[in-house]
């Protein structure tokens, strides 16, 4: 072992080779994220800048960009109610659905608690529609579920309500339709509330039992504090995804009646790919960026006054 | 006697619960169950008879009229499409993520938090913001109407799948890596041979998740594929249950019903990776 070492340390003294240099910790780590950095510069960054550069253009595919300044951004607001109007719409689709589907979510994590040999199959059941939810099958299936001669009205027919509306069809229901559909989907929700019920030490409720603390008083003074982490999480996660909804809009309602259920990106796809409005495309996903960013922050902000971190860890 | 009644009480309320979470259950899955039973309902009496759940008589004709397709296509070729897209788009996925997360996971290097913010930003940004100058990239390389743009961006790594990976090699004590180390192993060596093997369970949640949401995707079909011959199963349904296009409702569903199968299927089967993966990490859609 000891006669070894000149040899070797001679060769430490000559430029790196390459595998030496592929070795070494920091150049190993930038290989292994490499991918990633491609990706990012070639699919996030540069897409990014061309489209916040294209954002303060007239452009429509086929001829060049012309800078008009700010002038969509000023358009945006003060000359298309359209714009607008997909602005409310999304905004009410994000705050009635989002807090719903988390609502339904937590309640029925609760009932799931209960543990018996059948749990495993509701716990299924119930997250099954939050699989197939999203696909195409589902939504043409929700459109014939509420359309004027579909099973919901078939129902209420045979419980003797008279009703023949289309509910896709009125400017009052038609929103009301999606925010069902996306309601229905509260099992992935479920699950990661129930992970997190999980956690709560069933300590704390002999304790608090002890004490003289009934059912309710434990739900809201230990469950609800410990569980705010997780519902934190999941308001984020969820009010992101409610203002980028797109799919239940085009495939059930193209947006319609009198554009009552015109979502956000709905009116963006339109603008691109429809009338091939390609600046004001692009100005108007800034300002959802901005919106988006905004409402992160402010959930943000706000989770200390309300987010419960039990301990250090 | 006291003691019988407290039974007898225990009793009825778990009775009441299961039949109350049962009929619930029933309630959240009777829209796929009605869709499935109309597939094999006489077309025309579908709408007539929307309140009953079974069919008089099975009707299986219904598959066989819309396997048929349009376009001079069948469903078959729609299928083909959408699984090769799914397949192609989650193995590179499910790789690159796996390789990038244990870059962030094990290695120190300078500018690891930054990038690592960048990783955390993709998950938050809205695709719409990149969505135009895609297209246009997209559009230069003549890749519109191929399964390229569909596939391609998916083999540079995904937030969600790289976070989840991270936190399984992150349960991986360090003294394998660091025992490694000193018998010679460089680091590609030390995710390939012992890394690697160890976050099966993570990979096999992953690609099950990225092969659902590939399956499903209908956005990305809708920007790029125009031709039939190209369509996926997601844009190809669309189209069937265009007004326009036909009004045979039997056959939609029967369509539909077959295009839900390989995630049912999927569900089924790996029903314990998944409902752990949504627990653990958080993972959706």
């Amino acid at each position: 072992m000891t006669a070894m070492p000149q040899p070797r340390r001679a060769k430490r003294k000559k430029p790196a080779s390459l595998s030496e240099f592929l070795c070494r910790e920091s150049v190993a780590g930038y290989m292994f994220i490499s991918l990633f950095i491609i990706g990012f510069l070639v699919f996030t960054i540069i897409p990014m800048i061309a489209s916040l550069y294209l954002s303060f253009t007239n452009y429509n595919i086929l001829g060049d960009a012309k800078w008009i300044g700010i002038a969509n951004y000023v358009k945006m607001f003060t000359r298309d109610s359209k714009y607008l109007k997909s602005l409310s719409v999304t905004f009410f689709y994000a705050f009635v659905s989002v807090p719903l589907k988390l609502l339904m979510a937590l309640i029925v994590a609760m009932i799931m608690t209960r543990q018996s040999r059948v749990t495993g199959l509701y716990r299924s059941v119930y997250y099954l529609p939050s699989i197939i939810g999203g696909s195409v099958a589902v939504a043409v299936m929700w459109k014939q579920l509420f359309a004027s001669d579909g099973v919901i009205n078939s129902v209420l027919q045979a419980l003797s309500i008279n009703s023949t509306k289309s509910w896709i069809g009125s400017r009052d229901s038609a929103i009301w339709v999606l925010i069902l559909l996306t309601v229905w989907q509260f099992g992935s929700s479920m699950l990661i509330f129930l992970a997190g019920l999980k956690q709560i030490p069933k300590t704390y409720y002999e304790a608090a039992t002890m004490d003289g603390a009934g059912k309710v008083r434990g739900f809201f003074s230990i469950t609800l504090p410990l569980l705010t982490p997780t519902i934190f999480f999941n308001l984020v996660m969820q009010t992101i995804n409610g203002f980028m909804v797109f799919n239940s809009g085009y495939i059930i309602t193209q947006g319609k009646p009198l554009n009552s259920t015109l979502f956000y990106a709905l009116y963006l796809y339109q603008k691109a790919f429809t009338d091939y409005d390609m600046g004001y495309a692009c100005a108007m996903a800034w300002v959802l960026l901005v919106i988006i960013g905004l409402m992160t922050a402010l959930l943000f902000s706000s989770s200390r006054r309300w987010v419960f971190y039990q301990g250090a860890r | 006697m006291a003691h019988m009644g407290m039974k007898k009480q225990r009793m009825i309320s778990s009775v009441v619960y299961h039949l109350l979470v049962a009929a619930f259950g029933f309630i959240m899955i009777y829209p796929l169950l009605w869709m499935i039973m109309s597939s094999f309902k006489e077309s025309s009496t579908i709408f007539r008879e929307a309140h009953r759940l079974i069919p008089e008589s099975f009707h299986f004709e219904n598959y066989t009229n819309g396997w048929r397709g349009f376009g001079g296509y069948t469903f078959g070729t729609f299928f083909k499409n959408s699984f090769i897209i799914s397949v192609t788009a989650s193995i590179g996925a499910v790789l690159s993520s796996a390789i990038i997360a244990f870059g962030f996971a094990r290695l120190r290097f300078p500018g690891r938090n930054i990038w690592f913010t960048c990783v955390m930003m993709t998950m938050m940004l809205p695709f719409q913001v990149v969505m135009i100058p895609q297209f246009l990239i997209f559009k230069k390389l003549n890749w519109i109407n191929t399964m390229l743009p569909i596939t391609v961006p998916y083999f540079f790594g995904q937030a969600f799948f790289i976070f989840q990976n991270m936190q399984f090699i992150r349960g991986i004590p360090m003294e394998l890596d660091e025992s490694a180390r000193i018998d010679g192993c460089s680091y590609y060596g030390i995710f390939l041979w012992i890394i690697l093997p160890l976050i099966k369970p993570s990979i096999i949640t992953t690609s099950i998740f990225s092969f659902m949401w590939r399956w499903d995707d209908f956005f990305g079909a809708l920007l790029y594929l125009n031709s039939p011959s190209k369509y996926t199963l997601s844009i190809a349904l669309k189209m069937f249950s265009d007004p326009s296009a036909q009004s045979d409702w039997g056959a939609m569903f029967a369509m539909s019903t077959l295009s839900i199968i390989p995630i049912l299927v999927i569900f089924l089967i790996f029903q314990k990776n998944l409902t752990d993966g949504i627990a653990t990490e958080g993972l959706k859609e």
